[in-house]
C-alpha cells in the first residue's frame, strides 16, 4: 500500500474521528507511519456486525415479552455478552445461567442472585424484574 | 527516580507490539513497533471453524495474546516480572505502588470498559495492553497505544477492565521490564524472529494455521452461501475482512507491519535481501486488501451469489500461494 493510498473512509460508527495507525510505503520505497480514519470495506463489516446484534437484541426483547425467555436473556444481548461471559461475572456455571435465561426458573431466583444479575447489567433488580413493552 | 511527566506516548498500529515498543523505549532501548512486532514473531495465520464468538467462527492473522511480549523480552535479554491478581483491591494497590516508584506498567485489559474508545468499538474483547504511566486528580494516565494520544481513565473503569470475565480473563495482570541488557543486540533477536516466523507460516503440521490455514478457510469460504445460507456467509466473511483490517493490525491482516520490520531489518544488519523479501510482502499485502475489498463489496450487497464467494476463495488461495514463496525465501536467508 503506497502512502498516498491510505483510505480515509470515516463512518457514522466512530464519530469519523477516530484515527488508527496504518504502515504505508512512500514515493523511495521506505515504510512510514499513517493515519487514517476508515476504510470502507471495514465499515461495512462492522456495520454489519452491529446489525446482528440489535437485531438479535430486538428478537430478543420479543421473545421475553412472548414469555419465551427472562428477561436475563435480553439484558444479556443488550450488554454483548454471551452465556459464558455473564456465568463468570454472576458466579455460576454457564448450565445454570441457561437455566435462569427461563422464565419459570428466573421467577423463583432469589434476591441475592438478582441482584448480582443487575449489578451485572448495570441496573436495578426492579428493572430487572418489571420487564414491560416500555422497556428499552 | 522517573517522574510521569517523562514517559513518551507514541501511537502504534497494535497493542501488544506498541506496549513493547513504548515500555522499552521508556527503558532506554530504542525500539520500534515493527521491529517488536518481528522479533516477537507476530505475524501467524490461523481459522479455528470450531472456536466460535457469537456463532462466528474464529480467524486470526497474530499470534496468541501475550506471545509477542514474552518472545521479545526473552530475544532482547529483558527481565520482565508479570503479576496477576485475586482480589482488584490487592491490584489497584500494586498498582499504585509502581505508580509511586515511577514505574510505568503494562496492563492486560478488556475494550469494552474503556471510555475513550468509540462505543462501535467496544466489544468483550478481553487481550488488550495498555500502559498506564501516573495519576492525576484520582484518575490514572493511560498510554493506549491505539489512541493518538495519551488519556485518562477513572479507577472504576480501569477496575472493570482488569478485572473482566469471560476469555481469557486478564485477571489483573500487570508487567514491567526490571532490568535491561546494557547493549542491544539486534542480530540474533531478529533472526530468532524470522525463523519462528517462518516456521509458524509453513511448518506447523495442522492444517488450520499458516499457509495451510489460508487454503483451508479458501475452501471453506467457497462453501458457505450453500453451507449457512446467505446471511450467516456474509457475517462469516465479515468477520475475516474485521480480524484483518480492524483496530490495530496496521493494514492487511499486519502483513504491512511485518514487511516494515523486514526493511529495518534489513537496514540494521545490513542485509539487502531482507529488504528485497519485504518488498514483495508489501506485495503480498496489497494482495490481501484486494481480497478484503471485494469481500467488503460482498458483505454490502448481501447477496450470497456462489460465483463471488468462489472468486473469494480463488483470491484468498492466490494469497496462500505467495505468502508460501515468500516465506520459503525468507527461511533460506542465512545470518
Amino acid at each position: 500500500m503506497k502512502q498516498e493510498e491510505v483510505p480515509q473512509d470515516g463512518n457514522g460508527l466512530t464519530g469519523g474521528k477516530f484515527s488508527q495507525l496504518f504502515y504505508a510505503v512512500n514515493k523511495e520505497g521506505a515504510y512510514v507511519q499513517v493515519s487514517s480514519v476508515g476504510w470502507e470495506p471495514e465499515n461495512v463489516a462492522m456495520a454489519q456486525a452491529w446489525d446482528e446484534i440489535h437485531q438479535k437484541t430486538a428478537a430478543t426483547r420479543q421473545a421475553v415479552l412472548a414469555g419465551k425467555l427472562s428477561p436475563i436473556a435480553y439484558y444479556m444481548e443488550k450488554n454483548l455478552m454471551t452465556v459464558e461471559i455473564l456465568a463468570g461475572y454472576v458466579g455460576k456455571f454457564q448450565w445454570q445461567v441457561k437455566r435462569h435465561l427461563k422464565p419459570s426458573v428466573f421467577k423463583q431466583l432469589s434476591d441475592h442472585l438478582l441482584q448480582r444479575y443487575a449489578a451485572t447489567f448495570k441496573i436495578s433488580v426492579a428493572e430487572l424484574k418489571q420487564f414491560s413493552p416500555t422497556t428499552l | 527516580m522517573i517522574n510521569h511527566s517523562t514517559f513518551q506516548h507514541a501511537q502504534s498500529a497494535h497493542c501488544e507490539s506498541g506496549v513493547v515498543s513504548n515500555l522499552f523505549r521508556h527503558h532506554g532501548m530504542q525500539i520500534s513497533e515493527p521491529m517488536a512486532f518481528g522479533i516477537g514473531a507476530g505475524i501467524f495465520f490461523g481459522h479455528l471453524p470450531f472456536v466460535k464468538v457469537n456463532g462466528v467462527p474464529g480467524t486470526t492473522y497474530r499470534t496468541f495474546p501475550g506471545a509477542i511480549f514474552n518472545k521479545a523480552s526473552k530475544r532482547l535479554g529483558v527481565t520482565v516480572r508479570s503479576e496477576s491478581f485475586r482480589s482488584p483491591e490487592k491490584a489497584m494497590q500494586a498498582l499504585d505502588e509502581k505508580l509511586a516508584q515511577g514505574t510505568p506498567v503494562g496492563l492486560l485489559s478488556s475494550v469494552y470498559y474503556l471510555p475513550y474508545f468509540p462505543p462501535a468499538y467496544r466489544f468483550h474483547f478481553n487481550a488488550h495492553n495498555l500502559v498506564v504511566y501516573g495519576k492525576k486528580d484520582g484518575n490514572y494516565l493511560v498510554s493506549d497505544p491505539i489512541m493518538d494520544v495519551a488519556t485518562e481513565i477513572d479507577p472504576e473503569s480501569l477496575v472493570a477492565a482488569r478485572f473482566a470475565k469471560g476469555f481469557p480473563e486478564p485477571k489483573g495482570k500487570m508487567y514491567y521490564p526490571v532490568a535491561m541488557p546494557d547493549q542491544v543486540k539486534w542480530e540474533k533477536p531478529i533472526q530468532q524472529g524470522i525463523e519462528q516466523a517462518c516456521h509458524y507460516m509453513l511448518k506447523i503440521p495442522v492444517p488450520l494455521f499458516g499457509v495451510k490455514g489460508m487454503r483451508f478457510l479458501a475452501k471453506r469460504i467457497q462453501k458457505y452461501p450453500h453451507a449457512v445460507g446467505d446471511r450467516k456467509a456474509g457475517l462469516f466473511l465479515g468477520n475475516v475482512i474485521r480480524m484483518q483490517e480492524e483496530i490495530g493490525t496496521g493494514g492487511a491482516g499486519f502483513r504491512f507491519m511485518y514487511a516494515a520490520f523486514l526493511q529495518e531489518a534489513a537496514q540494521q544488519l545490513n542485509k539487502p535481501v531482507l529488504s528485497t523479501l519485504g518488498t514483495e510482502l508489501t506485495a503480498v499485502g496489497d494482495l490481501w486488501r484486494n481480497f478484503a475489498f471485494q469481500a467488503g463489496r460482498v458483505c454490502k450487497s448481501r447477496a450470497g451469489d456462489e460465483t463471488s464467494y468462489k472468486d473469494l476463495g480463488d483470491m484468498m488461495v492466490q494469497c496462500a500461494a505467495a505468502e508460501e514463496v515468500l516465506f520459503r525465501r525468507l527461511a533460506q536467508v542465512k545470518f
